[in-house]
């Protein structure tokens, strides 16, 4: 339960990040040609998914809640697969697959649950 | 040889955006697993899903909220997640940005990594397209993943508790976030973006209000535009 989760805090907590969201979608789609916007700006928007995501992911792969922190082979290792698969075949799909695959093996063959 | 209609590129779009809902379902299952847990109402829930219709934001968020960060980190935090798609409405505005504005309106509002990936590709490989087929393609590519990441988000809440825990759907946003994570290590500024990112994380991972990830995201943007620029003076020279 999360300690302060009042139903006035969350739904304005839905609405800014409702709004906000919608906005950077539309913002050069609906007011602004890219050909406006300088090309410092484009060339770090360039970024911004491979600098957000993957600092998101890592502490969730070393150190995931559901072993309460401790590093997990299983996860782990479906981590690394999951993210070779997609490198080597740029395909998100086969990556999930694999990846996915790779953490119900692990899990089975480690009798985890 | 006749040209394919737009009605065509709509069915060639929807087959192209099929595959992802192998990646929706789940995700969108666990969004609503997890939310109803940390103690949104179903309402909240599919509100959620359904006016912020950004899983990595929603996540994010509700990770932020969990750790009970303040208002203004869970926001800031979250809308850096979703400043990539700043750079999606950049590009997309290049080949629809003559579309008349309700249209633009709207395919800002279903606007997701997926569709802007696929309808991309298409139309670079295609520049020849006409813009109605282009809007065609991106609707058709929408129409599998859209919905169905608010019903998923529904039936995560129905299924709730009698999810076993051995199908570790903990680990579904982790392997999902690095399916999408991994073709876009396009070049060498990419990775070592992406390294600057999770390292950084790792070691401001302490930082109060859970600064960390935003610190790292943006020292990691500016790392990345600085190799690229490296690069192409290299190049140059």
């Amino acid at each position: 339960m999360i300690p302060s989760m009042e139903a006035g805090y969350i739904w304005i907590v839905i609405i800014v990040l409702g709004v906000g969201t919608y906005l950077i979608r539309f913002s050069f789609l609906g007011l602004i040609g890219s050909k406006d916007l300088p090309d410092w700006v484009l060339l770090h928007l360039r970024y911004t998914a491979v600098a957000v995501l993957p600092g998101l992911v890592a502490p969730l792969v070393l150190w995931p809640a559901a072993t309460g922190g401790e590093v997990d082979p299983a996860r782990l290792s479906a981590a690394l697969v999951t993210f070779g698969v997609g490198l080597l075949t740029r395909s998100v799909v086969a990556a999930i697959i694999l990846g996915g695959a790779t953490l119900f093996g692990m899990i089975w063959l480690m009798g985890a649950y | 040889m006749p040209r394919a209609t737009q009605k065509s590129y709509y069915w060639i779009g929807f087959r192209t955006g099929l595959p992802f809902l192998l990646v929706v379902m789940p995700f969108g299952m666990l969004f609503g697993v997890v939310a109803t847990e940390a103690g949104f109402t179903s309402v909240q829930t599919m509100a959620f899903s359904s006016v912020v219709f950004a899983g990595a934001a929603q996540f994010t968020a509700l990770q932020l909220m969990a750790d009970d960060a303040p208002f203004l980190i869970v926001i800031a935090t979250a809308l850096a997640v979703n400043l990539r798609m700043a750079m999606y409405s950049a590009s997309l505005a290049v080949w629809l940005g003559r579309a008349p504005l309700w249209k633009r309106a709207l395919i800002a509002y279903v606007n997701v990594d997926q569709s802007y990936a696929v309808s991309m590709n298409r139309y670079e490989d295609e520049p020849d397209l006409s813009l109605s087929q282009r809007i065609g393609f991106f609707f058709g590519a929408v129409t599998p993943v859209c919905p169905m990441w608010v019903v998923a988000t529904g039936l995560g809440i129905w299924f709730g508790d009698t999810i076993p825990d051995w199908m570790a759907l903990d680990f579904a946003v982790p392997i999902c976030f690095l399916a999408i994570i991994a073709p876009m290590m396009r070049t060498l500024a990419h990775m070592v973006s992406a390294v600057a990112s999770i390292v950084l994380a790792l070691v401001f991972s302490g930082l109060p209000y859970n600064l960390g990830l935003l610190v790292a995201a943006a020292a990691a943007m500016i790392v990345g535009a600085q190799v690229e620029m490296w690069m192409s003076r290299r190049a140059g020279a």
